[in-house]
């Protein structure tokens, strides 16, 4: 053995801390294990299951039927020329791809102190990989979003997707960074009051009425007091939801300001996240 | 060599009693203190780590100044008893929590082992399993690669590796998890009383394993056990701890030695209610074990030729008061072979207990014809077909060389493990 110099140390437990304290080259070492957990997500999910990937397909085409009889067949919602059936499958894709990383990265701690509480790994592999596992459900959502278009073109719907259809993989990022920061806020403080676990359940069922997904943006204003319209239009999902339809589809709205709004409000919730779920991190196995 | 890991002041405070009420309003006086670059108010107070005292304020420490250092490629042993604050300093050491004060420093890559199968996903299959676990543990994928076949071969699941590990009988799992777990190669490696689970064979495999980690491959080795036999076999330092302190760290035979004239009193009998590895329907249970000398006084040692009694407390949680229960002690040696068992239903004794109530019962052994040794207690106790309470490895006890045969001469130690009267005529 080669005799180290005094006080070079790989690292240090201690009880300081910084303010953001990512370690990236620690990540980076734990990659397998990141995709390995994806892995595990997606083939464990539907083990045992007869239709199996199937239902990743069913809970989206069935909720956009729902929505299409209730919302433009019943309560007469106009969407701009698109059928309304593509237009609501198209929020429901966004949607449900927030709506499972934010309340799956939501239960990390407590669903996870088991293991947390035996094993070191950097913890933020966990919310990682729900990340991942989910974009690969959206991704095949996205296929069958794709079929029912090509469909209604061979109908003879006119349609196409906008000019700015390359800030698509923004969308998707920000939609990302949106659902882990606010579901890292949730999960670290649901380590000592319990209370936001179940605020969250009906919380992300009613925000889902509020962030324009079945109806157009432009809708809203018309019909909405000014309150609930300020909510909306500054609601950073409905923004991602408007504008990922206006990819998509050409309706609705699209202006840079929202875009940049938008942007910025994710990266400052996904950075408060990791602060707080960085503080959390180092010692919430003593109150969970 | 060199140190590899250093531990400077570490201290762990931690709240009695419920989290919820008053927790909000302490959050808000610490956070009140932090904005205004005020030390943590409840630093300050805090009691002793002592569990048999009653609390007096609402915070404990667990940990208080701990400091000590580890050299490269040695075995530590950690000691003490239940509460010491053992298992909180492990807890530190593989980065599960962080210490309220004071800092680690290491050199290397730490591994824990604390319990083994962490992390199994009851659908993947064994095979699946092995990469998910190791990768928790903090291997690469290429490394599980380079081991695959290495760590089937020594889990013996062979047959099963493609079947889900749900599948499993709860032996196999663990065995699985283990061999996982004995090819990691991290640094420094700590083990927190893996050992007392699975069967007299897994136990020696894993005694075996680690042995070869620590003196083969030279890799530090951070060891928490209860039971001194393996402490005394592998460490070549021990660290004894009591109330959250350190009482004396040192070479393996000292520290025990000490270790036993302090704990003596208390460490002579044997608590079985937190013991959770036990089968039967629990109607009567054993509570507690010891060994008596002639005097009634409880004793820690036996030594070879001594008459001792054996002191069970039992206990009938049930509303049934049972008649003719049986009673049987199994002893085992360190390898795990029975030696013999002790039983009323070979004396032909009858044995009652009443509903809800406790009970004593006193086994006279005289002459002990043990060799010099650790050996092990199995509890079984039952009453016809019915299994109440069977604890195996409930406890050990040492027996130490003694004039058995009254001549001053003693067996030598590889020489068998009875002892038996016998005369020249």
């Amino acid at each position: 053995m080669t005799p180290h110099p005094k006080e070079e140390w790989l690292y240090e437990i201690s009880a300081k801390r910084k303010l953001i304290n990512l370690n990236f080259k620690e990540i980076w070492h734990y990659r397998d294990l990141l995709f390995l957990f994806v892995k595990r997500d997606i083939v464990t999910v539907y083990k045992q299951t007869i239709l199996g990937p199937f239902w990743y397909l069913i809970q989206p085409l069935f909720t956009s039927v729902v929505f299409t009889l209730i919302f433009n067949n019943l309560g007469n919602i106009q969407t701009g020329g698109v059928p309304p059936f593509l237009f609501n499958l198209a929020g429901i894709t966004a949607w449900n791809y927030f709506k499972e990383c934010l309340t799956k990265t939501s239960t990390t701690f407590t669903s996870n102190q088991q293991i947390f509480g035996k094993v070191y790994f950097p913890r933020v592999v966990m919310p990682l990989s729900v990340t991942i596992s989910n974009l690969l459900k959206f991704g095949i959502q996205l296929v069958i979003f794709i079929c029912f278009y090509c469909y209604y073109l061979f109908k003879g719907y006119e349609l196409a997707p906008n000019g700015n259809l390359w800030l698509f993989p923004a969308y998707i990022i920000m939609m990302a960074l949106l659902g882990l920061g606010a579901g890292m806020v949730v999960s670290s403080l649901t380590t000592k009051y319990r209370d936001l676990n179940i605020l969250l359940s009906f919380a992300v069922q009613l925000l889902m009425y509020l962030s324009a997904v079945p109806y157009p943006l432009a809708e809203a204003t018309k019909k909405f007091p000014p309150f609930v319209t300020n909510f909306i239009t500054y609601n950073p999902m409905s923004q991602i939801i408007e504008g990922f339809r206006y990819l998509l589809l050409d309706s609705g709205s699209f202006s840079w300001l929202g875009f940049t709004y938008t942007l910025l409000f994710c990266l400052v919730l996904f950075f408060v996240g990791i602060i707080v779920f960085n503080r959390t991190e180092k010692t919430f196995i003593d109150t969970v | 060599m060199g140190v590899i890991l250093k531990a400077e002041h570490i201290s762990k405070q931690y709240r009695l009693g419920v989290v919820g009420t008053g927790t909000l309003s302490n959050d808000f006086n610490r956070f009140w203190h932090r904005i205004r670059g005020k030390e943590d108010p409840y630093l300050k107070i805090g009691s002793v780590n002592d569990r048999s005292e009653k609390a007096t304020e609402d915070y404990v420490w667990a940990l208080r100044d701990i400091d000590f250092e580890v050299q490269e490629g040695e075995v530590l042993g950690i000691i003490g008893k239940n509460g010491a604050g053992k298992s909180t300093l492990l807890k530190i050491l593989s980065r599960v929590t962080s210490p309220t004060t004071g800092s680690i420093k290491t050199r290397g890559r730490i591994a824990s082992l604390l319990e083994v199968g962490t992390g199994f996903h009851p659908e993947l299959t064994g095979r699946e399993n092995i990469y998910l676990n190791g990768a928790i543990l903090g291997m690469s994928k290429a490394e599980i690669k380079g081991k695959e076949e290495e760590i089937i071969a020594f889990s013996g699941c062979e047959m099963y590796i493609d079947t889900p590990v749900k599948r499993y009988s709860s032996g196999m799992r663990v065995r699985l998890a283990f061999a996982v777990a004995a090819h990691l190669e991290p640094d420094i490696l700590v083990v927190d009383e893996v050992l007392a689970v699975g069967d007299a064979e897994f136990q020696k495999k894993a005694i075996g394993k680690m042995q070869e980690i620590s003196s083969k491959d030279g890799r530090t080795v951070l060891f928490v056990s209860h039971n001194m036999a393996s402490i005394q076999n592998l460490c070549t330092k021990v660290l004894l701890m009591n109330n959250g302190g350190i009482e004396m760290m040192g070479e393996t035979e000292e520290v025990i030695n000490h270790y036993l004239k302090i704990f003596r009193n208390e460490e002579a009998s044997v608590e079985l209610s937190d013991r959770k590895d036990r089968k039967g329907n629990s109607k009567v249970v054993f509570d507690e074990f010891w060994f008596e000398n002639l005097d009634g006084e409880k004793i820690a040692a036996i030594q070879s030729g001594m008459n001792i009694y054996l002191v069970l407390k039992i206990s009938n949680t049930s509303t049934q008061r049972f008649n003719e229960i049986r009673i049987s002690i199994g002893i085992d040696d360190d390898k795990g072979r029975r030696i013999t068992i002790l039983s009323n239903h070979l004396t032909n004794q009858k044995i009652s207990i009443d509903q809800k109530s406790e009970k004593l019962i006193k086994i006279s052994i005289s002459e002990i014809a043990l060799q010099a040794g650790t050996y092990y207690l199995t509890l079984f106790l039952g009453k016809e077909k019915d299994v109440f309470d069977w604890v195996e490895n409930a406890g050990y006890f040492e027996i130490e060389n003694g004039d058995f045969f009254k001549t001053g001469k003693v067996i030598e130690n590889n020489q068998g493990v009875i002892l038996m009267r016998h005369e020249y005529c």
